[in-house]
C-alpha cells in the first residue's frame, strides 16, 4: 500500500533472532547519546550557538515524531500538524501575557487545548480518506493560522514575545541555555520511549494493522476510526508539548509556526528520515536543520536545494536515511 | 418463530438502477454447511458483504444469533461471531503470518486499548495463534511476512484468521479461488473438519467441492434465489440446469 512506510513489524518469536533484535537499539542509542553529549562542546567555545540549534532540533524532532504515528503508523497523511506546535506555544504566550508563568498550568493548558482541536477535529477528518484527508487536516491548519493572524490582542501577523521562560517550582532555571538543552532532550526521550512503547502495544498493533488494510481489521472486529482517532490525539498532543518548548526555546510566537509550511516540513523531515521508525523523524530533523543552516550560509534560496534532494530520497532511498542502515536497525 | 442462527429476511442490494440482490430470504441452520452457487454476476459476494456488514442492505432483515444486526458496521458483527473471508485475499501483507492470527485473538480477547506492554510477546496471544496455524499446515511458516506466502498458504491463512475471531459462523467467499488442484483439495479437507465445528455459508464455483460438502445448496441468479435444497436435488432441478449447471455443461 504505502511504499514509504519501513518495514517496521516486530520481528515474531519464531524470527527474533538476539543479534537483530539487539541491533534495533544500536541507531536510536547513538543518535541519544550524541544529544546526551552535546553541551560539552561548551569546551571548544561557540556553546549558545549550537545549544541553541541543536535545542530547536530536538523541539522539531518531537514535532515530527508524534507526526510518524499518524503517518508511519497509522498511514493517516495529516497536512496540518504544525497547528498542535502552534496551539503549544500560543498556550505558553497567552498565559504569559497574562501574568501566568507556571510551567506546569501552560503544560496543561497546552495538552488540554491540543487534546480538545485534535479530538474535535480529527472526528470529522477521519470520516474522509486519501486526499480529502489531506486537505481536510490542512484546512483545520490554516484555520488555525488566520486565528492567529486575527488575534490583535496577541501581536496578531507580528507575533508576541515571552516576557519570561516559564517557571518550575517557582524557579527561572529555564533561563539556563543548558537546562532548556536538557529539559528538550528529556521530553525527546521520554516521548520517545512512549511512542516505541504505544507502536509496540495492542494498540499500536491495531494501528498498525488498520495502516496495512482497513478492511481485514473491520472483518475481524476492529472499528478503525477509534484507533485513528485515539492516534490523532495522542499525536496532537505530544507536537503540542513540542509548541511548549519552542515557544519557550526562542521566547517569541508567531501564527508563522502553525502555518502550512510548517506541516509540509514536518513530513519533509519524515520522508528524509525514513517514515515508521520514530528514530527515523530525529535523524531526518537533525539533517534538515543541519542542511538548512549551512546552505543558507551560501544561498538565501536554500530551499531550492532542498527540493531536487527530496525527490532524489524518495526515488532512490524510499526508507529514508534510516533505510540506508538496513530497514531493521 | 425460526431459531436459525442467520436468517436473511427479503434484504436487497442496488447499485444505482441495477438490482444485484433482490428479495433474498434464506435461513442458515445450526451445524450445516450452506453452499450458494450462481453464475458470475449473480450477486453472490455482494450478498456476502450484505451479511457481513461490509455493505449496507437497501432493504430488509438480517437475523443473526437472535438479533437484528441488519444495520450494524462489519466490526460489530465481526465481534457478535459473524465472521467472514474474502475472495480477493485479504491479509495483512507485512505481517507474520502467526501476527496475523494474533492480532484475530486479540480482537477476541480483552481490550485492545492498552498502550504498554508488547502485543507480539503475548503468549496467550501467541500460542492460540500458533496452535490454528499449527492446524492449517502453516507452523512452519509463523514468522513469513504473510505478503511472501504463496496463493494457497495465503488462502489457508485467511480462514486461520478467520477461526482466531471466534465466529459462531463463517461466511467464506470462494476460499478455493485461484488454488492448484493439491492446494484445493488441503482446503477441502479443512472445511470438510470445521463444518464439524459451526456453520458455514460458502460460496464456491468449484461444483465438485460444492457437491462434496454442502448440506443444503441455494442457487443465486440474477439476485434471486431461484432453488434451495439438498445437493441432489439440485442436481436435478431443471430450472438450475438451465440456468447454471446446463451452461458449464455445455
Amino acid at each position: 500500500m504505502n511504499n514509504l512506510v519501513d518495514l517496521d513489524t516486530p520481528a515474531s518469536p519464531a524470527l527474533a533472532t538476539p543479534p537483530r533484535a539487539s541491533r534495533a537499539y544500536v541507531l536510536p542509542l547513538i543518535v541519544f547519546a550524541i544529544f546526551a553529549l552535546v553541551p560539552l562542546s561548551a569546551l571548544w567555545g561557540s556553546q549558545s550557538f549550537i545549544l541553541a540549534l541543536v535545542t530547536r532540533i530536538m523541539i522539531l524532532a518531537l514535532a515530527a515524531m508524534s507526526l510518524d504515528l499518524l503517518i508511519g503508523y497509522g498511514a493517516m497523511i495529516s497536512f496540518g500538524h504544525a497547528a498542535y506546535v502552534g496551539l503549544g506555544a500560543y498556550s505558553v504566550a497567552i498565559l504569559a501575557s497574562h501574568g501566568i508563568t507556571d510551567g506546569f498550568i501552560q503544560l496543561a493548558v497546552a495538552l488540554g487545548v491540543s487534546l480538545i482541536f485534535a479530538l474535535f477535529t480529527g472526528a470529522i477528518s477521519l470520516r474522509t480518506k486519501g486526499v480529502y484527508f489531506i486537505m481536510i487536516t490542512l484546512a483545520f491548519g490554516q484555520m488555525l493560522f488566520f486565528l492567529g493572524t486575527s488575534l490583535a490582542a496577541y501581536g496578531g501577523d507580528d507575533g508576541l514575545t515571552l516576557a519570561s521562560r516559564s517557571m518550575f517550582f517557582g524557579s527561572k532555571f529555564l533561563k539556563n541555555d543548558v537546562a532548556m538543552y536538557y529539559v528538550a532532550f528529556g521530553v525527546l526521550l521520554g516521548a520517545y520511549l512512549l511512542l516505541r512503547a504505544i507502536v509496540a502495544s495492542r494498540f499500536g498493533r491495531v494501528l498498525r494493522g488498520i495502516r496495512e488494510n482497513p478492511v481485514r481489521m473491520e472483518a475481524i472486529g476492529f472499528a478503525p476510526y477509534r484507533y485513528q482517532l485515539t492516534a490523532y490525539v495522542i499525536a496532537g498532543m505530544i507536537a503540542g508539548v513540542s509548541g511548549f518548548l519552542l515557544a519557550n526555546q526562542t521566547e517569541f510566537v508567531s501564527p508563522a509556526y502553525t502555518a502550512w509550511q510548517r506541516s509540509g516540513d514536518l513530513i519533509f523531515v519524515l520522508v528524509l528520515g525514513g517514515l515508521g521508525s520514530l528514530h527515523g523523524a530525529i535523524i531526518g530533523a537533525a539533517v534538515f536543520s543541519l542542511l538548512a543552516d549551512i546552505l543558507s550560509h551560501y544561498t538565501e534560496n536554500w530551499a531550492l536545494i532542498f527540493g531536487p534532494i527530496l525527490i532524489l530520497v524518495v526515488l532512490y532511498a524510499r526508507g529514508g536515511i534510516t533505510g540506508l542502515f538496513g530497514s531493521k536497525l | 418463530m425460526s431459531n436459525a442462527p442467520l436468517q436473511l429476511q427479503n434484504i436487497c442490494k442496488n447499485y444505482g438502477a441495477l438490482r444485484v440482490t433482490d428479495d433474498v430470504s434464506l435461513n442458515i441452520e445450526a451445524g450445516e454447511l450452506h453452499a450458494i452457487i450462481g453464475p458470475n454476476g449473480a450477486g453472490k459476494t455482494t450478498l456476502i458483504h450484505q451479511i457481513s456488514g461490509h455493505a449496507q442492505s437497501d432493504s430488509g432483515r438480517i437475523i443473526f444469533d437472535g438479533q437484528d444486526v441488519s444495520r450494524l458496521p462489519m466490526a460489530e458483527r465481526a465481534r457478535m461471531g459473524l465472521v467472514r473471508s474474502f475472495q480477493i485475499t485479504s491479509i495483512l501483507p507485512r505481517f507474520s503470518a502467526l501476527e496475523n492470527v494474533a492480532i484475530a485473538v486479540q480482537a477476541r480477547s480483552g481490550s485492545s486499548f492498552s498502550f504498554l506492554g508488547n502485543a507480539s510477546k503475548e503468549p496467550a496471544l501467541n500460542d492460540t495463534a500458533m496452535t490454528l496455524l499449527s492446524r492449517f499446515g502453516l507452523a512452519a511458516r509463523a514468522g513469513v511476512p504473510a505478503g511472501q506466502m504463496s496463493h494457497g498458504e495465503k488462502r489457508q491463512l485467511e480462514i486461520a484468521i478467520a477461526l482466531a475471531a471466534k465466529p459462531k459462523l463463517l461466511l467464506l467467499d470462494e476460499p478455493l479461488a485461484g488454488t492448484s488442484h493439491d492446494e484445493s483439495q488441503r482446503l477441502i479437507n479443512t472445511l470438510q473438519e470445521l463444518r464439524k465445528e459451526l456453520p458455514i455459508v460458502l460460496i464456491e464455483h468449484d461444483m465438485d467441492a460444492v457437491f462434496a460438502l454442502a448440506d443444503r445448496v441455494s442457487v443465486l441468479v440474477y439476485g434471486r434465489i431461484i432453488a434451495s435444497g439438498s445437493p441432489q436435488s439440485i442436481r436435478d432441478n431443471a430450472e438450475v440446469r438451465a440456468a447454471y449447471l446446463g451452461e458449464e455443461a455445455a
